[in-house]
């Protein structure tokens, strides 16, 4: 670590700021409009949402340790891998993710604050809302929705009283996040420091305008997806029921039409935080920025046309099996652009190795491994043999898992001296990413060998031959749980002092080159760039 | 309207907060309803309740800090962006069901009757199922029904419509020419034109229901037919009520030639709703 540089100009613009500090009392955040405020409400909410979902992961887990039946009725047991999904997604990763933009992308790009601040506060409302909807339905009668987070026709229309709350719960989270992505592209579009040009713009900057773009392109379409279950179950359409000339496959294709950009939703801010990290512990701008930008667009691209390789197995016509087969592999290639520029970015530089760092390079690597069986699975044919079995289990935990959850916390130690002032517990948080990235891969590793022999997802309870892989992924879940538990205390400890060191404005050597938020005091004052920043550090051409 | 001072930002909310309420409450006594029980209409009554307030208190609050001057050019730009990623969001809503309409109709409808790589379908399952369209599928849920004609009230709708958009714009014209009186008349005609439409289609349902046979319950027909029109219907009401609130602060003097984001957003939600409407025109009715 570095010291303190000198050049920086912010005492000059924030002499007003003392006029509107933060409300006071707990009211604070209720009715704050402050970007920062919010961010760290939408963190704090996706934090708690994590170890809510990851504790249904130890519940399915702990029933899979063992073939039988040990301690949850099938019936919940499916109820939970659902809620443990949609908690996940849409109650963890997103609102992290979202958490760091509101943080972030004002102080990255030279604003004052959000665009739209007051309905900055109704989606983070709104999420809070929807989730509590999600969360209630697992105390109705008839239990919590059990079909999957896909939320498939005919099987989720059997579900009790939670149906109509679960779809509500939908909406309010859709609207949430429409609200929250709109709000980050006018931000992004509108706000920018006149010298801060579009490709000038940080990689995390850019690679959340292109998620805000997907999700205002696709919450609308889920919503109308949910809203036909609706009226099928109560309002007797016949959308998704043959017998009135609709299809169940509808569905799917509606389904996964929102359900593919979802999860590039959930990837491509990852990319940006990655992106963001590497260039700084390796003491080397980003190599191939605009790469990058280009290759992050071509991704969400081509997110709007290879949904149905989810559906391989429907009874799709064999030109839709091609075409979505030949369209998925294409998306191989930009990806790939971005690992080659992420190890360009690390050859010959002058690497050190910091708890965001370790998470930063494992994700890398663990990132290209998930997309590796992503590439398995696109080819139609050899995907019926793996179709609905643990093989897609360990490919899409391998890009969450290590990918999106890692760089969140990696995000995390990044950003907490900048947000809190504070050194957090470097020794600690090696400790912690240790832990984590040797426990994921025994965690979901085995789970590639359990799919291959055959073992289907979402079931309680397996045939014999899964059970030496089941207790060894078990096994590490349980140290993955409770290695969590170290973030959340080094969360908590930063917060509170942590290493009682002062940290300076730039936090990390040289910093300042990379980013306009290492020009700002640390900890961060309430308001910032009240008269934009003329100096943009440019580290990429 | 100032260009100079600095972006305009609100220091605490209490309208966003209120309208989760609102719309949580609603909901909740949505589903209540569904299920059955029997909290449920009061419920949502309650949370409408709220709501209405809420959009009351909150278009106020925004009404008078634009006419006091606070909101400078890139307040402006940044309301003018929100509003056109918002119409974008409710294009792809609209899209879900013109999709369904056209999967079915050029898909699964056929696929039913064993067009394609999908005979078993129709030699296993509904051997006696011919596809045509309209239709109420193989199970002919819902009993016999009619098609909804072209030209009767649909056809006068889409004049309705369309004569709503050239008076919007007249009234632009009008605001930007500082002549309050046509800006006043034009949104007059068209908040009038916006709500006969919506009745015009009152009187279509209740046609459709009481002598045609055609219902939410009418196979798949019924299903895109009401689904898609429903969801336009309700926006051409939503649309109007903006427009009328544009009314009301053009009668109070509100809005210059430089500044009336409200009346712009409202217009443009109103061409919006003016082109779905043309949409399902051609597919739901024409064709």
């Amino acid at each position: 670590m570095s010291a303190v540089t000198a050049e920086h100009d912010h005492d000059d613009h924030h002499h007003d700021d003392h006029a509107h500090g933060p409300e006071k009392g707990w009211l604070r955040w209720v009715v704050t409009t402050n970007h920062k405020d919010i961010g760290t409400l939408y963190l704090v909410f996706a934090l708690a949402m994590f170890f809510v979902g990851g504790t249904m992961a130890m519940i399915i887990r702990a029933e899979l340790f063992e073939p039988g039946m040990q301690f949850v009725d099938p019936q919940f047991f499916n109820s939970m891998t659902t809620m443990h999904a949609l908690v996940m997604v849409f109650g963890a990763v997103m609102p992290a993710f979202v958490g760091l933009a509101n943080w972030m992308v004002p102080m990255m790009i030279g604003a004052p604050d959000m665009a739209l601040p007051r309905m900055n506060n109704m989606s983070f409302w709104l999420l809070v809302a929807g989730i509590l909807l999600l969360a209630s339905t697992l105390f109705m009668e008839g239990g919590a929705p059990a079909g999957g987070w896909t939320l498939y026709p005919p099987l989720v229309l059997q579900t009790g009283k939670a149906l109509p709350f679960a779809i509500f719960s939908v909406h309010l989270l859709g609207i949430s996040s429409i609200m929250g992505a709109i709000n980050i592209v006018a931000t992004i579009l509108n706000m920018r420091a006149p010298a801060m040009s579009l490709m000038k713009m940080p990689m995390f900057v850019w690679t959340w305008l292109i998620t805000g773009f997907l999700l205002i392109a696709i919450m609308p379409v889920f919503a109308g997806a949910v809203t036909m279950l609706l009226t099928d179950k109560f309002f007797h359409t016949s959308f998704f029921d043959a017998a009135g000339g609709g299809d169940p496959v509808l569905y799917q294709h509606i389904f996964w039409f929102f359900g593919h950009p979802e999860v590039y939703v959930m990837i491509l801010p990852t990319f940006g935080v990655a992106s963001t990290i590497i260039p700084v512990f390796a003491r080397k701008p980003l190599f191939g920025y605009s790469s990058m930008v280009y290759a992050t667009a071509a991704i969400a691209f081509l997110a709007f046309i290879v949904w149905a390789h989810h559906m391989f197995t429907v009874g799709m016509p064999i030109s839709g099996e091609l075409y979505f087969m030949y369209a998925t592999m294409l998306i191989a290639i930009p990806t790939g652009v971005k690992v080659f520029n992420w190890t360009a970015t690390m050859w010959k530089g002058a690497m050190t190795f910091e708890t965001p760092m370790l998470f930063s390079i494992s994700f890398v690597v663990l990132f290209t491994l998930g997309g590796f069986t992503g590439l398995m699975m696109s080819i139609a044919p050899a995907d019926f043999q793996y179709h609905d079995s643990y093989f897609i289990v360990a490919h899409f935990h391998y890009t969450l898992v290590p990918a999106s959850i890692f760089m969140i916390m990696a995000a995390g130690y990044y950003w907490m001296p900048k947000w809190t002032g504070h050194m957090y517990n470097e020794k600690i948080g090696q400790l912690h990413f240790w832990l984590s990235a040797i426990s994921v891969n025994i965690l979901f590793f085995p789970q590639h060998f359990l799919g291959l022999a055959g073992m289907p997802r979402r079931i309680p309870d397996y045939a014999i031959q899964f059970s030496d892989w089941n207790m060894i992924s078990s096994i590490g879940g349980f140290i993955f749980g409770a290695s969590q538990l170290l973030f959340l205390y080094i969360v908590v400890d930063t917060i509170k002092g942590g290493t009682g060191e002062k940290v300076t404005d730039e936090v990390w050597e040289d910093a300042h080159k990379h980013g306009l938020e290492w020009t700002l005091p640390s900890p961060v004052p309430y308001h910032t760039f009240s008269t934009p920043p003329t100096v943009i550090p440019c580290d990429h051409d | 309207m100032s260009t100079n001072n600095a972006y305009y930002i609100p220091h605490k909310a209490t309208w966003p907060v209120m309208a989760t309420a609102g719309l949580l409450t609603t909901l909740v006594g949505f589903a209540n309803y569904l299920n059955g029980s029997s909290i449920g209409s009061p419920l949502m009554m309650l949370g409408f309740a709220i709501f209405i307030v809420m959009v009351a208190g909150w278009f106020t609050l925004q009404s008078t800090e634009s006419e006091s001057g606070m909101y400078n050019h890139g307040v402006g730009i940044s309301y003018r962006m929100g509003m056109m990623w918002f119409i974008f969001s409710e294009v792809m809503f609209f899209a879900v069901f013109f999709g369904t309409l056209w999967y079915t109709r050029n898909l699964s409808v056929p696929w039913l009757g064993g067009e394609g790589a999908k005979a078993a379908t129709k030699a296993i399952l509904w051997t006696n199922y011919t596809a045509v369209w309209p239709t109420n599928g193989p199970g002919n849920v819902g009993g016999h029904f009619e098609p909804m004609g072209a030209f009767g009230l649909p056809f006068i709708n889409t004049l309705l419509l369309l004569s709503s958009g050239v008076t919007c714009t007249w009234a632009h014209h009008g605001l930007l020419a500082k002549k309050r009186d046509q800006l006043i008349k034009g949104l007059i005609a068209t908040v009038s034109l916006g709500f006969l439409f919506v009745l015009c289609q009152a009187f279509e349902y209740h046609e459709a229901y009481t002598e045609m046979g055609l219902t939410l319950g009418s196979g798949i027909y019924g299903s895109t037919f009401f689904m898609l029109t429903g969801f336009h219907g309700f926006h051409v009401c939503v649309g109007a009520i903006i427009l009328s609130v544009v009314l009301f602060r053009s009668a109070k003097g509100h809005f210059t030639p430089e500044n009336h984001f409200a009346f712009e957003a409202a217009a443009w939600y109103w061409h919006f709703v003016d082109v779905v409407w043309l949409g399902l025109f051609v597919f739901v009715y024409l064709m």
